[in-house]
């Protein structure tokens, strides 16, 4: 065990997420893992472990810490206001954080969904092949103030390495699929959808995210009385009022809304990301557009540990720059430009 | 691939793709026992298939569903591999799975455990004592599970209990709340809120993440709810999270 990072504050919903629990859609669970996968991937690319680590998701609102020995940590996903012992720290970068020093985390700049990654993962037990809590199946829990999280072994690595800031954290473009049951909606109506501006909705979670339309709602031609079939993460249902709700991780399994469609997995992060009140639309693609944009996502995420740079420092910013020492173990000549 | 145009053009089985990594195959668009029993032998024969490129197998009520990883399968090879299974048999007319359960489940009926018992009752037509005698008498198959984990929907009842789901959400029923609507019931996994009107309690535990044996039921179990009065409730609970619930397999 390499130490902890104790919780004095949290915000509201956070909780460990990773890469859910994918393969029991047939038990009535749902996959479940971070809304933001995508950062989840930043995160493991700053600080050069596998994606499979388990993060603090933090939603809308981060927390106040402080570690119980040094640690690396990587800050991705929707930017928040962050300090370390009152010194402003560059978010989606990488930073040192020693024993005893307060790191907070205040409320988001953008976006929903910010992550805090420390070096070695927190090492929560696994329940069913996860340590990420499953909120709405009852796996884990939300924390809270005097929560202690066990931190797994870093096999170590610089700290000071920033990405590049990505656009996903103020609403646009969901691309879509057509499903089983778009047939239910008529052509002029799948076609004002695509044409239609969607504000993102206050209400929305972890299981998805309502869109309310700038016009008239949506319905479809079988009215809501269809029979409950499998929903995925993605599926756009249609509810009572006609507003369309985009699933999310962990949505249910099984769902009675008739579906439009179904956003594709790299536009997700885009979806959870969105904060009330931001701008989407969504715009339909055929299999060969969505292949395309999935395995160009793939590819990018593939490409993060070749996009890292490094933080400028301040050289009068003494304690940061200890810190950036004491635990990377390298100078920062060593990989410059790597 | 005719059978890929033929599944698309109307009438069951019906194949689509379910997102980008997906395939759903349905028979029916409504709730039937062939078309049930059809998605829960479909699902047997892909999973039986064992195609390296499918990643998860699952049945819902009456439909089937398959996933691969889109980046590393041919996903339209998958999907013609998929019809020519589908056309291969009568689903409708295959036997249910084998190594399934018959579940005899202690319940509280009525009471304040289930203080909606009368009312459903009377929307069914029937006495509180006849909608018990009813229930306890009809052997439920658990149609699919969903919605939360562990969580089955059983099926069906008599005719009669074709009642429509309330307008108005119950905000709380308990895990392990037995509830009735458009001739099915439902065990819950978790606490939740419902539009099903709870007619009895058990103390079966159908979901425990911690356990050895997170998940109870499987689709294809058969399940009989056997009355017990109030007062046993809480020797049940006692007992652990079977709540006094034994298994036979069905031969």
């Amino acid at each position: 065990m390499s130490g902890a990072l104790i919780v004095h504050k949290a915000g509201p919903a956070m909780s460990l997420q990773d890469l859910g629990r994918p393969g029991l859609l047939s038990r009535g669970l749902s996959r479940g893992g971070a809304a933001d996968r995508l950062a989840l991937a930043e995160g493991a690319a700053l600080l050069g472990q596998g994606s499979e680590c388990a993060a603090l998701e933090m939603a809308g609102m981060g927390g106040v810490f402080e570690a119980t020995q040094s640690l690396r940590i990587a800050l991705t996903g929707a930017p928040m206001r962050a300090t370390l012992d009152a010194a402003p720290l560059v978010w989606g970068a990488s930073h040192g954080l020693r024993a005893g020093m307060r790191l907070e985390i205040g409320p988001v700049l953008a976006g929903i969904y910010g992550y805090l990654q420390v070096g070695g993962g927190f090492a929560a037990s696994e329940v069913l092949g996860a340590r990420g809590a499953h909120l709405s199946a009852g796996i884990g829990r939300v924390l809270a103030a005097g929560d202690r999280l066990a931190v797994g072994a870093d096999a170590g690595g610089e700290t000071g390495l920033a990405l590049p800031q990505d656009d996903r954290f103020s609403g646009g473009t969901l691309r879509a699929l057509h499903g089983p049951q778009t047939a239910m909606f008529s052509s002029d109506e799948v076609a004002r959808f695509q044409s239609t501006r969607f504000a993102r909705d206050a209400r929305g979670n972890r299981m998805g995210v309502r869109l309310i339309p700038d016009g008239a709602g949506f319905h479809s031609r079988a009215g809501l009385s269809i029979l409950s079939d499998i929903v995925v993460p993605g599926d756009i249902q249609i509810t009572g009022d006609g507003a369309p709700m985009v699933l999310l991780s962990e949505c249910q399994t099984t769902g009675g809304y008739p579906r439009i469609g179904t956003v594709l997995p790299c536009d997700l992060p885009r979806a959870a990301q969105a904060p009330a009140g931001a701008a989407l639309t969504i715009r339909f693609v055929d299999r060969a557009e969505a292949l395309a944009a999935e395995r160009a996502t793939a590819n990018a995420v593939r490409a993060l540990s070749g996009r890292l740079t490094r933080l400028v420092r301040d050289p009068r910013d003494m304690r940061d720059l200890l810190a950036y020492q004491l635990i990377s173990g390298v100078t920062a000549g060593k990989t410059e430009g790597g | 691939m005719t059978h890929v145009s033929e599944h698309s053009a109307g009438g069951f089985p019906r194949i689509d793709w379910l997102g980008l990594d997906g395939l759903l195959v349905r028979f029916g668009d409504a709730l039937s026992e062939p078309a049930n029993r059809a998605a829960l032998a479909l699902r047997h024969a892909v999973t039986r298939e064992g195609w390296p490129e499918v990643e998860e197998v699952t049945s819902a009520l009456v439909s089937t569903y398959l996933r691969f990883d889109p980046l590393s399968a041919d996903g339209a090879d998958v999907r013609a591999r998929l019809a020519k299974l589908v056309d291969s048999r009568d689903w409708m007319a295959e036997p249910l799975p084998g190594g399934r359960r018959l579940w005899r489940v202690p319940a509280v009926f009525g009471t304040d455990l289930a203080p909606q018992l009368a009312e459903a009752a009377e929307l069914a037509g029937v006495t509180p004592e006849q909608a018990i005698a009813q229930i306890a008498a009809t052997r439920l198959r658990v149609q699919t599970i969903g919605f939360a984990p562990g969580q089955p929907y059983l099926g069906e009842l008599p005719e009669n209990w074709a009642i429509p789901r309330q307008t108005a959400l119950t905000p709380r029923v308990e895990v392990g709340a037995l509830c009735v609507a458009i001739r099915q019931m439902t065990l819950f996994s978790t606490a939740t809120p419902t539009g099903w009107r709870q007619v009895a309690q058990t103390a079966l535990r159908l979901f425990r993440p911690e356990s050895e044996t997170p998940f109870v039921l499987s689709p294809g179990d058969e399940v009989l709810f056997e009355p017990v009065e109030r007062s046993a409730y809480e020797l049940l609970c006692a007992e652990g999270p079977d709540g006094g619930a034994v298994a036979e397999v069905l031969a």
